[in-house]
This record gives C-alpha cells, sequence and structure tokens, in this order.
C-alpha cells in the first residue's frame, strides 16, 4: 500500500490552506464540476433524479447483502467467457498476482488506465522494481506520475495543478520548450503514450463495474485510453475492488447514467467499454489472455459492519468531494491517503486502519451537504458519528480519538447539564467572573462594551476566538425571564 | 389575526438560547402566544446531548436525551427554535435508542410531536403570511438555511414563506447560501483554520449581498456568523427569525 499520512491531516491541512495555487485550483476546479452535475439534475427534474438514486440504492443495496452470491455468479461467467478470474485478500496478494503474470509472461512495457485501486495497492513500484516499464495513460495520471505525486481526486487525479505546473513539469520531465497551452500539452501527451500502447505487453485498467451475469468489465472513460490498454496489448488485466460487482446489464443502465452525470455533469462518457473475456478466434484483435483481480484489501472488514457496510455502495464518482466546504478548502492530499474527502474520510479508516486514520472523521461539521449530492444516497454523516463513537473512548488507546481532557469535558458538561441547579450555579459563576475581569482586568479577554469574549484565555474557547469574537453571558437567562414574569400570558 | 388555533405547545429553548440569547426565547415565545399558542416551558429543561452525540460520547448523550425525553413526555406539540436541536429530538435520539425498545418508542413518540419554530408555523398553525404576527420590518436581509434544518429536517420553505412575507423587509440573495457556515459545533474548535475559512465565505457573501440583516433558525451558525462579523466590525445585524416575526422583540 502507498504511504500512510492520515495521521498528519491537522498539520497537512493548515498546510494547504496556506497554498493559495491550490484554493485556485480547488475553487475552479470544483465549482465547475457541481454546476454541470446540477444541470443534470434540473435536466432530469429532481423528482426523477431521486427515483434514479433509490433505484441505484437498492441495487448496490441487494448486491451487497447477497455479495458472496453475485461473486460466484461472475467468477463462472467469467471463466466461461474464457477469462480468469483471481480474489486477492490484500494489497501484497493481488500485486504478486499481477507480478507473477507479468513475470512468467515475459512483460517489458504495461500501459494502464486510470484505477484508484491500483493506486490503493501501490501497484506501478512493484512492476518497476521487477524492470517493468510502467505507463499512466489518463492524462491526469501521467501528469501526476511524471510529478512523482498521487492523486488529489477520485475523478480527477492532477485537479491541485495548474496548466502553469503542468507545462514546467513536461518541459522538466519531457526536455520540451515550455509551453501551456493546453491542446499543445495533450497532444504532447498523446504522442508519447500513442507508441507506447503500441510496445505494451501487458494493459492494466480499472473497472467501474463489473457484470456478473456476464462476467464483462465495464469501464468509463472520456480519453479512449482505456480503449487502447484493454484491446492493444497481448494480455489484459482489470483491478477492482469486489464491491464493483453488479447483477446484471439490465442494472448497469441507471449507473451508466448516473455515475458520469454525478462526476462531471456529462451525460455519458465519450467511451463506454465493455469487456468480456479474452480475444475469441473470430475477432481481429483483442487480448490474448483476460484477467480480472477482485481485490478485498479491508473491504469485508466495511461488510462485516452493518453501520459502515453502505460505504460499499460507493461509485466513486467525486460529486461528495466536489460539494464538501472541508474538501474545497484542504484538497485530496491533506487526507493523507488515496480516498479523500468525505467518502475517503468513512473508507480510509476502514481500509488503512482506525490506528491512523481516526483523525478523519473528525474534519467535518457535519453540514450533510455529501449525503445530498451522492448518487447511492449514502449516508456519509452518519457514518463519520459511528466512527466517531467507536473511536472517542475506545479502550484501545491507539485507537482512542478523544485526548483526556475532552473526555472529562464530556463528562463534566453530562453532569452540569443533567442538573440544572448545578447550571444555574455555574451560569451565576460566569457572569461574576465576567464582572470581576471588568472591574479588575486580568485576562482582559472582553471588548470595551463588554459584550464580547475577544481572546479567550483558555483553549478550547481561545481556539475559537483567534478569529471570531464571542459573546458574553447575558444578564439573565431565559429560565430566569420566564420565573420573573414571562410565564404568564396577559397578551 | 387568524383564528386562534387553540393549541398548546411546550418550548424547548435550546441550551445556547437560555444562556446566551435569552432574547430570542422570548420573542419566541410573544409570537406563538400572539398566534393563539399556550405556551408551557417545563423547567428542568437543559442540553439536549448534541454537542456530546456529535463527538462519539453516547453515553452522556443518553443521559441527557433521557431527560428530554421526561420532560416532554406528556407535551402535545414540542417546539424548538433551532433546526440542529430539533433535529436532535426528532432524528437522532431514535439512532441513540435503536437498541433499546422502551426509550426507542418513547423517541418515536417524541419525534412525532416535535417541531422546529418555522416549520410548527407553518406546517401547524397553518401561517400564511407573516404579517399575522404583527411583524414589519424596514430594510433589507438575507436568510441563511442551517444545514441540519434543511438536510436533517428537511424543512426549507417555510423560513422562506415567513420572512418573504415580512411587510417592508426586502429580501436580497445569499450566494452560497446552503454552503455551511463552518460552525459545526466542537468541529469550530478541532479545526479552527478550516472553521475559519468557511466562516470566512460565509461573511464576504453576507456582506456582499448588500443586505442589513442576516437572518437564520439557529443561533448556534449565527453566533459563528455575528462573531466573525463583530471581528471584522461589521454592521451587519444577525437575527433569528423569531426576532423579526415579533413586534416587540427586545
Amino acid at each position: 500500500m502507498p504511504e500512510i499520512k492520515t495521521q498528519d491531516f491537522s498539520a497537512a491541512s493548515v498546510a494547504a490552506m496556506a497554498d493559495p495555487k491550490l484554493r485556485r485550483a480547488l475553487d475552479r476546479v470544483a465549482s465547475g464540476f457541481e454546476v454541470a452535475r446540477l444541470a443534470r439534475v434540473a435536466e432530469a427534474t429532481p423528482e426523477v433524479w431521486d427515483a434514479w438514486r433509490q433505484e441505484a440504492r437498492d441495487i448496490k443495496a441487494h448486491t451487497i447483502e447477497h455479495l458472496d452470491y453475485y461473486l460466484d455468479l461472475l467468477h463462472t461467467n467469467v471463466t466461461a467467457a474464457g477469462g480468469r478470474l483471481h480474489f486477492a485478500k490484500d494489497a501484497d496478494e493481488a500485486n504478486e498476482i499481477v507480478a507473477h503474470i507479468a513475470r512468467t509472461r515475459n512483460v517489458k512495457v504495461a500501459t494502464k488506465s486510470k484505477s484508484m485501486v491500483s493506486e490503493e495497492l501501490a501497484l506501478n513500484p512493484v512492476l518497476e522494481a521487477m524492470g517493468v516499464e510502467v505507463w499512466e495513460t489518463d492524462l491526469g495520471e501521467y501528469i501526476i506520475q511524471l510529478a512523482e505525486e498521487t492523486p488529489s481526486h477520485l475523478v480527477a487525479p492532477a485537479l491541485h495543478k495548474s496548466k502553469e505546473d503542468v507545462a514546467e513539469l513536461f518541459s522538466e520531465k519531457l526536455g520540451i520548450p515550455y509551453d501551456e497551452d493546453i491542446y499543445h500539452m495533450a497532444a504532447t501527451a498523446r504522442e508519447v503514450l500513442r507508441d507506447k500502447f503500441m510496445e505494451a505487453d501487458l494493459g492494466i485498467s480499472g473497472a467501474n463495474f463489473v457484470v456478473a451475469e456476464t462476467g464483462t468489465l465495464v469501464i468509463i472513460t472520456n480519453e479512449g485510453n482505456g480503449r487502447l490498454c484493454t484491446s492493444a496489448p497481448r494480455i489484459h488485466i482489470g483491478i477492482t475492488g469486489m464491491e464493483k460487482v453488479i447483477p446484471s446489464m439490465q442494472d448497469l443502465s441507471i449507473f451508466l447514467r448516473l455515475l458520469p452525470q454525478s462526476a462531471t455533469g456529462q451525460r455519458i462518457t465519450s467511451y463506454v467499454s465493455m469487456i468480456t473475456g479474452p480475444r475469441r478466434s473470430e475477432d481481429e484483435d483483442g487480448p490474448e489472455e483476460f484477467h480480472l483481480i477482485l481485490v478485498d484489501n479491508g473491504r469485508s472488514k466495511m461488510l462485516a459492519d452493518p453501520a459502515l457496510r453502505e460505504a460499499l455502495y460507493c461509485i466513486r464518482c467525486g460529486a461528495c468531494l466536489n460539494i464538501c466546504p472541508v474538501y474545497a478548502r484542504v484538497g485530496g492530499h491533506a487526507y493523507g491517503w488515496v480516498y479523500p474527502g468525505p467518502i475517503g474520510a468513512v473508507v480510509s479508516p476502514m481500509l488503512v486502519g482506525l490506528k491512523k486514520a481516526k483523525e478523519l472523521p473528525q474534519a467535518s461539521s457535519l453540514c450533510g451537504a455529501c449525503r445530498e449530492v451522492c448518487p447511492i444516497k449514502i449516508d456519509i454523516p452518519r457514518m463519520l458519528l459511528d466512527l466517531r463513537t467507536k473511536t472517542a473512548e475506545s479502550p484501545d488507546p491507539s485507537v482512542r480519538s478523544a485526548p483526556a481532557s475532552e473526555r472529562a469535558f464530556a463528562r463534566v458538561y453530562a453532569k452540569l447539564m443533567s442538573s440544572p441547579a448545578l447550571l444555574r450555579m455555574a451560569t451565576r459563576f460566569g457572569r461574576f467572573l465576567q464582572k470581576v475581569e471588568r472591574v479588575i482586568p486580568f485576562f482582559s479577554p472582553m471588548t470595551k462594551d463588554g459584550k464580547w469574549i475577544r481572546n479567550a484565555p483558555v483553549p478550547p474557547l481561545s481556539k475559537w476566538t483567534r478569529s471570531r469574537d464571542l459573546p458574553t453571558l447575558p444578564k439573565q437567562t431565559f429560565h430566569e425571564l420566564w420565573e420573573k414574569g414571562l410565564s404568564s400570558d396577559d397578551s | 389575526m387568524t383564528a386562534k388555533p387553540n393549541v398548546t405547545a411546550d418550548l424547548y429553548v435550546t441550551c445556547i438560547i437560555d444562556q446566551l440569547y435569552p432574547e430570542v426565547g422570548v420573542s419566541v415565545v410573544n409570537v406563538l402566544r400572539r398566534l393563539g399558542v399556550a405556551v408551557g416551558f417545563p423547567k428542568d429543561q437543559t442540553c439536549c446531548g448534541q454537542p456530546v452525540y456529535n463527538t462519539g460520547f453516547n453515553r452522556e448523550a443518553r443521559t441527557l436525551a433521557k431527560r428530554v425525553l421526561e420532560q416532554f413526555r406528556d407535551s402535545e406539540y414540542v417546539v424548538v427554535p433551532s433546526g440542529s436541536c430539533a433535529a436532535t429530538l426528532r432524528v437522532f435520539y431514535l439512532e441513540l435508542f435503536a437498541e433499546e425498545p422502551a426509550l426507542l418508542e418513547e423517541a418515536k413518540a417524541l419525534a412525532a410531536k416535535t417541531y422546529e419554530f418555522s416549520e410548527f408555523l407553518v406546517d401547524v398553525l397553518k401561517v400564511e403570511d407573516a404579517s399575522v404576527c404583527g411583524a414589519t420590518h424596514q430594510g433589507t436581509a438575507v436568510y441563511h438555511p442551517s444545514c441540519h434544518l434543511m438536510r436533517e429536517l428537511g424543512v426549507k420553505t417555510q423560513p422562506r414563506k415567513l420572512l418573504g412575507s415580512v411587510p417592508g423587509l426586502e429580501e436580497k440573495e445569499l450566494e452560497g447560501a446552503e454552503i455551511c457556515c463552518g460552525f459545526g459545533g466542537t468541529f469550530s474548535v478541532k479545526f479552527p483554520h478550516i472553521s475559519e475559512g468557511m466562516v470566512g465565505d460565509k461573511i464576504t457573501n453576507v456582506q456582499a449581498s448588500g443586505a442589513e440583516t442576516l437572518v437564520s433558525c439557529d443561533m448556534s451558525c449565527l453566533m459563528n456568523i455575528a462573531g466573525a462579523l463583530n471581528r471584522q466590525e461589521s454592521n451587519i445585524k444577525v437575527r433569528h427569525l423569531a426576532q423579526i416575526l415579533d413586534p416587540n422583540s427586545l
């Protein structure tokens, strides 16, 4: 698996927010996607859109509840089509399956179309260590491969880079003159990669869906690179998560609408490729071998947990990233692993372990915008809450997310709020402190008029007053006003 | 005035209004009474438990939730002048007690009679026009739809209907209205840098709207936005919807 930096979210997010270039890139691209998605919702009408979401959710829920059955059916049908289905329990096993195929078939050059699961496995370094040349052929992936970075968005991996960044990168890595014309840059990448498609022995792809009843792998792309990767080389390996199976071609229809419309606002992507088995004797081209690797790598932990199971319904459209006000500020890399944004804050803790990723579920205001845009109606806020509950007071100190001070605060808060008399005393004590502070200033936290606290002396209030004022306690509580006469209705 | 609806409702005032904004609670009472509602106030009420629930302390949240269940057991209606606290009573309690059948039944009974303030006015009291509250307002205003009100309770049109029918009030357009203000309870102090960025965008949009007053149905969001506005020495006034509807607002 790639290096896990989920534990550094706080520091990484501070650094990300200090980067004006990143903010500009995030504003530009993510808001563009969301505007386009909204146009599709309006086109379908919100009622129809909602019915589509429910239909898709029902299909996913049914499939995940009967995953064993559909994986078995898929196995039968991939095999019947002349392909080979492999199950990998973790990243090492998945990488070894690919390495074994590459080794035994004397693979020298591999081309890849976009695959988030291969990012999750950190497959490229494994192949490169064996001396296999690996070429990412999705333009965004190609850019970040050249830059030796990781994706920062589920569907737009190089979203964090401006065209100037890419022009500099191309100039440095490809030894060409600096040229920030996007059309020219795309043409350059196309020229480099076109030869590689012809040289490649092995094509590696992800899968947006795999259809159990036919054993078909489905990928949707906009660049045509997916089709070249899966048809030109003599071997094709598809790699995806085991949750990507759907029952039938009939079921595929709804997802082919919802995925591109939610991801980029396109009605359909430029290419929809459906691949069933290797080249048949009557085919003019296509690979001699077809392998499909289904990866568990922590997914069965999600499957086993009823509260988190629906994270497996995700089709990786990225709509939750595009709407998330936290992602919009910190970008994808701050999340520290392959899957960023709201869905990443659920998936990463399950795949890399709570120990390292326990902070991610905290990094949300629980505003619920992600659930509203999710094409599968995944209740992300509820899962974030569940993860908070699982970690706040975990008996395992390495998983526990709440420091001793926070746990003590929760206890004191519950005690205080369980006793109106105690609360009344605390309020009076607070007012007394405010009064003393106005007569004999010690911390001088208040504004001159005494209405606001401007420099709170202790956390957590001092965290609040870094850039916001906090109202001071008024002379009377509502309880007191009620007792002093508001209770009698003289209207 | 409409005919007196002859309704009895208990006010769950919320701890933030009780402790920091009692004048909002007074306006809620004034508006309800003007509409003919007999307002009750169970005196031992404190916090609904949302701060501890949101941070994963479910045992503490249950302790506080049980108090609320008990205090409002006999209420005909429960009116809550906060989308977030109303969502706690109506939505989150069902999850908190999902495994405890007896308490779950009680939570369901509470959920069935709990309404957020604007929702209660429009859906229960059938207020079509804010002028029946006696409200008038000279000036411009924008409305911030709070997240839990919109997305947990599905209350979107009711506050707009009320605000839009206040005589004299001119509503302005708020860019990015449905984007979270960045409060999020403890999120605001756990990740202050992100929260500040979010509220910074919110106040930029509020200021750009040209409105004199910002209105919402949640004092926690308004505390956040007002705190940021005040730090910028802005003159924009921040009001709960009840204060706009109440001609005798303090």
